[in-house]
């Protein structure tokens, strides 16, 4: 702890300016949503009809997005990481393209796949009578599509850090890899885990335009809080900025409440 | 001393624009338009072009509010050419342009996948409930002059999605991802392959505005008047008909 301590005081000269500007660039930018925020109609703006919901679907959406992430992209991070399937340096390109993907080209690929007329939608239409477009749905698909890799980078960077050893005696007693997997790797690297959740979840939460795209805008069911700030802006600016601060409001809160619940003690992430 | 070479660069640069400028022979004539404008604009540039020789004209093409908002925070143009008056307003009400022009109007129409397959043949089937709509969004001003329209024809439309803008909303009925939508004529009528336009009586109850505005601190007013002339002229209007706007 001591040594925390010492190196808190002394950080060099060459890392410390950087590391202030690199603070003003990001934070700057909130101040100024809360010096220009409309304080005086402020209650007026947030009791609007559809604030609720928008807020209400974009917190129930990225929670979706985020659990769809966790139960898909942690075996893939593990089939990067550990497994010797021929093809994974190409394989793990593929999957990360939609970190580099503009999210509105994001959103047209859905609707080839999953639209009306696409690929699996045109089909799951015919065969079940269901179309995906402008639903719920869509909106958890969208926001999957663009957060996932984050989880999926971040689960693989714990997994490739954490000591393989510890596998391997699992292996010598006789446990299968299955059962190492869900009682070694697992607990390991949780921490991980839990932060590539995070920033999985906060990037469903500030997704924007594969979901204006692919699930459309309909106040209720996939007007999410990005989507509704757009459109503010378009008639209201102060609007827009009033509904910015409820979602950073929420988002900062609820990262605060879960990085001191699930990284405090271990304090480290990847 | 080679951390300033790009400084010193740009410093070149700026000069030599600047020297380019008060040469009187070549200039540059920057113009705002809404994106609507886009093709029959980009015709009347070519034109003046040709008129006179070393002018070169740009266009700042977007959402009439997102340009409104751009020439308010300082951006400099000659010419603004508004789709929506509200967005002039804003404009002119910064004290940056005066006398605005409303030279031309759009109305609204359906559209549908080549082909029609949804067997669409008016506003009433907007209403339709086992169709897949899109209209514009409230908040932007093809979902307002929407919002007139069906009001006017005492339609309760049932959309799926409002969209952000006409565009967008003429993207999905392009991708065959709904069975209908309400645009402008002029969306459609540049998009002759792809889908079919549904002209409705009721149109002519919503109409949109369009006007131009030299601005007040033009760099070159000079040739910002030409352009807003030629605009105004026989020659301009037949071009806005082709591309289906109609007279104010």
């Amino acid at each position: 702890m001591s040594r925390t301590g010492r190196t808190g005081a002394g950080v060099p000269v060459p890392l410390m300016i950087p590391a202030a500007l690199a603070v003003a660039f990001l934070v700057l930018p909130l101040a100024g949503l809360l010096v220009r925020a409309p304080w005086s109609g402020l209650a007026e703006q947030l009791t609007a009809p559809g604030v609720g919901s928008a807020l209400r679907l974009s917190l129930v959406s990225a929670t979706a997005a985020t659990a769809v992430s966790l139960v898909l992209g942690v075996p893939l991070a593990w089939v990067l990481a550990r497994s010797r399937v021929r093809g994974r340096a190409v394989l793990r390109a593929l999957v990360t393209v939609p970190l580099v993907l503009p999210p509105v080209v994001g959103g047209v690929a859905l609707f080839l796949v999953l639209g009306r007329q696409g690929i699996v939608g045109s089909w799951l239409d015919e065969t079940f009578g269901i179309t995906i477009p402008f639903t719920t749905t869509a909106v958890v698909i969208a926001q999957t599509f663009v957060a996932m890799p984050f989880l999926v980078v971040s689960v693989e960077g714990a997994l490739r850090a954490a000591d393989a050893r510890f596998e391997d005696v699992a292996a010598t007693l006789g446990a299968d890899r299955w059962t190492t997997f869900r009682r070694v790797t697992l607990p390991m690297v949780a921490p991980g885990v839990a932060a590539g959740a995070v920033l999985c979840w906060a990037r469903a939460l500030g997704e924007f335009g594969a979901t204006i795209t692919f699930a459309g805008n309909f106040p209720g069911t996939t007007q999410t809080m990005p989507v509704a700030v757009y459109l503010a802006l378009q008639r209201d600016p102060e609007a827009a900025v009033a509904l910015s601060l409820v979602l950073l409001a929420v988002s900062l809160a609820t990262l605060l409440l879960l990085r001191d619940r699930w990284l405090g003690r271990a304090g480290v992430a990847p | 001393m080679r951390r300033r070479a790009p400084l010193a660069l740009l410093g070149c640069a700026l000069l030599l624009a600047g020297c380019g400028g008060s040469d009187g022979r070549s200039s540059t004539l920057t113009v705002f338009t809404a994106a609507s404008l886009t093709d029959v604009f980009a015709q009347l540039g070519d034109e003046l072009e040709e008129q006179r020789p070393g002018l070169d004209v740009r266009f700042t093409v977007a959402g009439s509010s997102t340009l409104a908002a751009q020439l308010v925070q300082g951006a400099p143009a000659d010419v603004f050419a508004s789709a929506d008056e509200r967005q002039m307003a804003v404009v002119t009400g910064a004290g940056l342009a005066d006398a605005p022009t409303v030279f031309a109007a759009n109305v609204l129409t359906v559209v549908v996948p080549e082909g029609n397959p949804a067997g669409v043949i008016g506003l009433a089937d907007l209403a339709r409930e086992e169709l897949a709509v899109a209209l514009c969004a409230p908040e932007v001003p093809c979902g307002a002059a929407a919002e007139r329209l069906l009001a006017a024809a005492g339609v309760e439309a049932r959309p799926d999605t409002l969209e952000a803008d006409a565009r967008a909303a003429l993207t999905k009925v392009e991708l065959g991802e709904v069975d209908a939508a309400l645009v402008y004529v002029t969306d459609a009528a540049g998009r002759p392959d792809t889908v079919d336009a549904i002209e409705i009586p009721q149109a002519g109850s919503a109409v949109n505005d369009y006007s131009v505005g030299v601005l007040t601190d033009a760099p070159n007013p000079d040739a910002a008047r030409a352009f807003v002339d030629l605009l105004l002229s026989a020659d301009g209007r037949r071009l806005l008909a082709d591309a289906g706007f109609r007279q104010p």
